[in-house]
């Protein structure tokens, strides 16, 4: 009996030459699937662009409400980009480095904002700063305990409302993005750092951290692109004030409603330039950066 | 000086129970055993990395059983080296000792010093990714040598090497396990590069550590894969009659 298990094999007959045939099937089919969801986005472009004229941009953007809510929405974006990054980075990190008993309700908890509707919190949050405890509620003891000088901290209805409705969203997809960011960084140089006499906050810092800043900027972008369009939560908890609380996503649904549809179109197109400018500007960063 | 006292590791479905094991300060053990034997946990129990569930861990007669990793006094080169990707040679060779807070001109010199040993001089401003495998080798090695430790520990450290460099490096880690009076544990799957450093062979076969004489290296199957407790002769006689039926 031979020692090779080769050997064993029955002999069979001569394989026919054989030919793979075109590649150009896979391509026709694989692109005309994913090409149907990019046309049917240029597509709306295209008939936003089409609706509207430069005229009617002229007119939308001079108005001093419409320049009030630019104003709002890149400030408020960006703290509730910045507060999302600020939170979700040490939330990620712990979630992808450590096991415990129970996480399956953190992980469960961490991804109620991502499948609630955004109106869901938007009305939650304006149940929980309402709700009476102890003969106060939430609202009331921060306009009673905390000062910026003279003036009271009021949240409900006004722009802490804009930049608190956005972060709760929003800061659930930076968690989601850090968590992953860390998940694909190999732990062993951490873990050779604790061996050459780090803290565990100094391997954090040392080691995973700078190694984790291309994740940080994608958080940073989903989080501020997220803060752009949302709307429900702001409606409800910070209402759609104009001069106080209008935000673009909010003057799209106000111009709407009293039957400036040209208007509407224009603000639209305007968030639409606002989240291709942002997302073109990191991603040009991050690609010097890695150069 | 390591010693394992009835040392027991569960993690999930692996288990190693009443594991025991002595290495004198100063000596050069290697350790060999089919993977998936507990090799590396081992290794890792010793520098604290991975959570123990009974017995001790003693590092020069002290029970290091619950002291963290930093305070081990041991230095570690995992299989993958587990290189810092954003630094350069110079980063890795100086971060021990800026973790320490040592003064400028001690690491200066620190630095200095292991180059020259290691023969990295040229690489200390170079960016560990552009390394080849020896000069990643080498400044893994480096920064486990550069705070001083008392033990050093080595995961299969030569294993993606061809046959020159390893040797060359084998060479290297025994001067310097010398002049340091160094307890190392190194872990191979190579008789050559074992017969190279080894004073003392130790084997991991079904969850037991056992001492051998150097001299069994000749006659041992090749550590990967294949089981070491069975005498030499027996297992030939198994082979031969599994090949024969």
């Amino acid at each position: 009996m031979s020692d090779s298990p080769a050997a064993d094999l029955p002999a069979s007959p001569a394989l026919a030459a054989h030919r793979a045939g075109s590649d150009v099937p896979f391509f026709v089919v694989m692109g005309g699937l994913g090409g149907s969801y990019l046309l049917l986005i240029v597509a709306l472009l295209a008939a936003d662009i089409a609706f509207t004229s430069p005229a009617h941009f002229v007119a939308a953007l001079s108005k001093p409400e419409i320049q009030y809510a630019v104003r709002l929405t890149l400030i408020s974006c960006t703290i509730s980009a910045l507060l999302s990054i600020w939170v979700a980075t040490p939330l990620g990190y712990l979630l992808s480095r450590f096991s415990f008993r129970g996480r399956w309700l953190i992980d469960t908890i961490l991804d109620i904002p991502v499948v609630l509707p955004p109106l869901v919190i938007g009305l939650s949050l304006l149940i929980l700063f309402h709700l009476p405890i102890g003969g106060t509620n939430l609202e009331q003891f921060l306009n009673e305990h905390v000062r910026f000088g003279e003036r009271r901290l009021t949240v409900t209805f006004s722009q802490p409302a804009v930049v608190l409705a956005q972060f709760a969203v929003a800061c659930a997809f930076a968690v989601q993005t850090m968590r992953v960011t860390f998940d694909q960084i190999d732990t062993r140089p951490e873990q050779v750092a604790l061996t050459l006499g780090c803290r565990r906050s100094q391997a954090f810092l040392n080691i995973a951290l700078p190694q984790a800043w291309r994740g940080i900027v994608a958080a940073t972008t989903i989080a501020w692109a997220r803060s752009l369009g949302e709307f429900g939560p702001i409606l409800v908890f910070a209402g759609a004030t104009r001069m106080r609380t209008e935000v673009l996503s909010t003057t799209v649904f106000l111009e709407l409603s009293v039957g400036q549809l040209e208007a509407a179109v224009a603000v639209s197109l305007l968030m639409i330039v606002a989240a291709m400018g942002v997302l073109g500007i990191v991603r040009l960063v991050g690609a010097r950066v890695s150069q | 000086m390591i010693e394992l006292d009835n040392l027991s590791i569960r993690s999930g479905p692996f288990a190693l129970d009443h594991v025991n094991l002595s290495i004198p300060e100063g000596a050069y053990a290697v350790l060999m055993g089919g993977t998936g034997q507990g090799k590396t946990t081992i290794l890792e129990a010793i520098c604290g990395l991975r959570k123990v569930t009974g017995g001790r861990v003693l590092l020069c007669g002290e029970d290091a059983t619950r002291h963290k990793p930093a305070d081990r006094g041991v230095g570690y080169v995992p299989q993958d080296l587990g290189l810092f990707p954003m630094m350069s040679v110079r980063g890795h060779l100086e971060f021990a000792l800026r973790v320490r807070r040592s003064p400028p001109a001690l690491i200066r010199q620190r630095v200095d010093d292991l180059a020259r040993l290691l023969g990295i001089e040229k690489l200390l401003e170079r960016h560990v990714q552009n390394l080849s495998g020896g000069e990643a080798q080498r400044v893994a090695l480096g920064r486990a040598l550069s705070f001083r430790p008392r033990i050093l520990l080595l995961d299969e450290p030569l294993g993606a090497l061809d046959e020159i460099t390893r040797d060359r490096l084998c060479e290297l880690l025994r001067t310097i396990q010398r002049q340091s009076r160094l307890t190392t544990l190194h872990i191979t799957h190579s008789r050559s590069e074992a017969r190279l450093v080894a004073e003392r062979l130790i084997v991991l076969s079904a969850g037991r550590l056992a001492e051998r004489p150097l001299a069994d290296l000749d006659v041992l199957p090749a550590a990967a894969g294949e089981e070491l407790r069975s005498p030499p002769v027996e297992r030939r006689t198994h082979v031969s009659r599994s090949t024969s039926g």
